[in-house]
């Protein structure tokens, strides 16, 4: 892991954790960007925490870009050095897999997919070895997804499997990204899966959507009442596959305002998790069930 | 004192100068897409530089006045009537309630910004009333305005008409438009070849343009340094673990059509990008139409910096000259 410095044009800094993804470089991210807030320095105007990587935007006007790169790189060594756990929640999101929206939308863009022949999820499946649509369905949503990253478009969570590597699902982004994406489509791409939060361009692969709104500007639905936004870089997420039946229920209970997530509050605490991901996957998903 | 909307015109937003914080969520700064042609136009009737003016696309709305007030139209050239006679652009005249503001056929540049004495007073959202219509947030209703809507303006005394921006402060892409860009965040993916290629090709605005991001054609795909993916990215060579954009930054998915994310930026993703257009130019890709002849520049930042010094002393320039 070596942390690389650059600018995207005169007024961000980017740091690249790491080229590829891993929980030791979101937590060092996380860590690095907490500490940039806290350091308050002047002229910063935007933090945001990636994946593995953030991005510091300043007022060229106010703070030099060089001197701006050199007081992130100050706190680089303090960053590693601190603990990688959190305090977080798990959170329950139903999917409708292979639904007609999706459908409808992956077969309008079609020629802009690595192959046009079958779906979005047929060829998911096939570049990541599993016989059947289903058994990759089942790979998708049997084991947690830790949120890794909050952005895109309007609180879109990027999602990250939590199994050991050689488990994870892996797809890349269609060849030109898509002008059109359903609202709460469930997609993937690269070691990712998303919640696109609201309808527009998008490139990851789609899966399938859930009922449940993850971004209401208006604040009206019930569980974002307190802010416009559902998810923070931490939470956990177990998908649980719905029918059409259960869909529809769900989206009735929204527009009633009776629909209440089931979330748990638990902690997670990477170095226990890279001993026993089995384990520690089991007793999040225990508190999910008691929640 | 409200504007009545007659025509909307194309995709007619309310804008001001953004709402900057909460990036971090995928929520862009948002706001004039020429903020330089916004700014320029709240001077000209008396308002704060930020302050919320309409922003519209290729055409122009029909707006009938329900009070007297200054009104400024600056950014493209789009020829202004009231009431069907003629008003001139970058200037303030004043109206009267009832009268009925409309526009001719687009001669130059993309977007015109309408200001009034007074601002366009929308309920603020996240700090701005900057219409954020991907997320349905901010401006009116959070959307593009509609016919029939009524716009509040807050309370400001009109202003002398006839004020006017000198012609050469009325800043403005070339034919071709040249834009400004500083190589960085991922510009180590692509060939030495298609490094030099980016900035020796002449290129298209392609007709997927718009608030979130301008996307050009024309030039040669691009080639990648060979390299095994790293985990997570995709096994596309322009895919990348999904990281931040910054404003500004140019993503060639596949390495075929470049993207320059403007104010409605999405905040991050999966594709590499190879560094971004320099803050003062932004204000100049809102200008330009579709199927525009375009160049980019090759700057470092000592000269980025050096053309943003330029852009802020082009407004007081503009402010002094309206003083």
């Amino acid at each position: 892991m070596k942390t690389r410095y650059t600018y995207g044009g005169d007024e961000h800094v980017y740091v690249e954790v790491d080229d590829e993804m891993s929980l030791d470089a979101f937590f060092i991210g996380l860590s690095l960007s907490r500490l940039v807030r806290e350091a308050n320095i002047p002229g910063v105007t935007e933090i945001c925490p990636a994946n593995a990587s953030f991005e510091v935007r300043f007022d060229p006007d106010v703070i030099a870009p060089d001197e701006m790169m050199a007081r992130i790189k100050e706190l680089e060594g303090e960053a590693q050095a601190q603990e990688k756990r959190l305090d977080t929640r798990i959170i329950e999101i139903p999917v409708f897999y292979e639904d007609p929206w999706t459908h409808e939308t992956l077969m309008r863009f079609r020629e802009r997919h690595q192959d046009p022949s079958g779906t979005d999820l047929d060829y998911a499946a096939r570049i990541n070895g599993y016989d059947s649509v289903a058994a990759f369905i089942e790979a998708h949503h049997s084991q947690p997804w830790f949120v890794s990253m909050v952005g895109f478009v309007s609180g879109l969570p990027f999602l990250y499997q939590l199994v050991e590597r050689e488990k994870q699902l892996e797809v890349p982004k269609y060849l030109r990204p898509r002008t059109d994406t359903p609202k709460l489509t469930v997609g993937y791409g690269g070691c990712f899966s998303c919640i696109y939060s609201v309808r527009g361009a998008g490139g990851y692969q789609m899966f399938g959507i859930t009922p449940m709104p993850i971004f209401d500007p208006e604040q009206k639905i019930s569980y974002l009442k307190d802010f416009m936004v559902f998810f923070r870089p931490g939470d956990i997420v177990k998908w649980k596959p719905i029918d059409r039946a259960e869909y529809d229920a769900i989206t009735k209970q929204v527009e009633e305002g009776t629909y209440a997530p089931k979330i748990a509050e638990v902690e997670f605490d990477l170095d226990a998790f890279n001993k026993d991901m089995t384990g520690f996957n089991a007793k999040l998903m225990e508190a999910l069930n008691d929640a | 004192m409200t504007l009545e909307i007659v025509k909307p015109g194309l995709a007619t937003t309310v804008q001001d100068l953004g709402r900057p914080g909460y990036f971090h969520l995928g929520i862009p700064e948002g706001g004039a897409m020429d903020r330089l042609a916004l700014t320029a136009a709240n001077m000209l009737v008396g308002n704060d530089d930020g302050a919320a003016c309409l922003e519209a696309v290729f055409m122009g709305p029909e707006i009938r006045f329900g009070a007297d007030m200054s009104v400024a139209v600056t950014g493209a050239e789009l020829p202004v009537m009231l009431d069907g006679e003629p008003r001139e652009t970058w200037t303030s005249f004043n109206v009267k309630a009832g009268q009925v503001l409309s526009f001719g056929f687009l001669k130059e540049g993309a977007r015109i910004y309408i200001a009034v004495s007074g601002g366009i007073d929308t309920p603020l959202a996240l700090g701005s009333r900057s219409t954020y219509a991907i997320g349905a947030l901010g401006g009116f209703e959070g959307r593009p305005i509609a016919a029939g809507d009524v716009i509040p303006v807050g309370t400001a005394d009109p202003v002398a008409a006839s004020r006017s921006v000198p012609q050469d402060l009325r800043r403005r892409p070339g034919k071709p438009a040249t834009l400004r860009v500083l190589p960085g965040l991922y510009w180590h993916r692509l060939t030495e070849k298609s490094q030099q290629a980016f900035f020796d090709d002449a290129w298209t605005v392609a007709p997927e343009a718009d608030r979130m991001g301008y996307r050009f054609r024309g030039g040669q795909p691009m080639e990648f340094v060979d390299r095994p993916q790293p985990f997570g990215a995709g096994s596309d060579p322009s895919n990348i673990v999904d990281g931040c954009y910054s404003y500004g930054s140019i993503q060639v998915p596949g390495g075929l059509e470049p993207i320059v994310l403007h104010r409605d930026a999405v905040s991050g993703g999966g594709y590499f990008t190879l560094g971004a257009v320099i803050s003062a130019d932004m204000d100049l890709i809102g200008q330009l139409q579709p199927n525009a002849p375009v160049t980019f520049a090759r700057v470092d930042m000592d000269q980025a910096l050096a053309a943003r010094k330029a852009r802020k002393e082009v407004i007081e320039q503009i402010r002094q000259a309206l003083t």
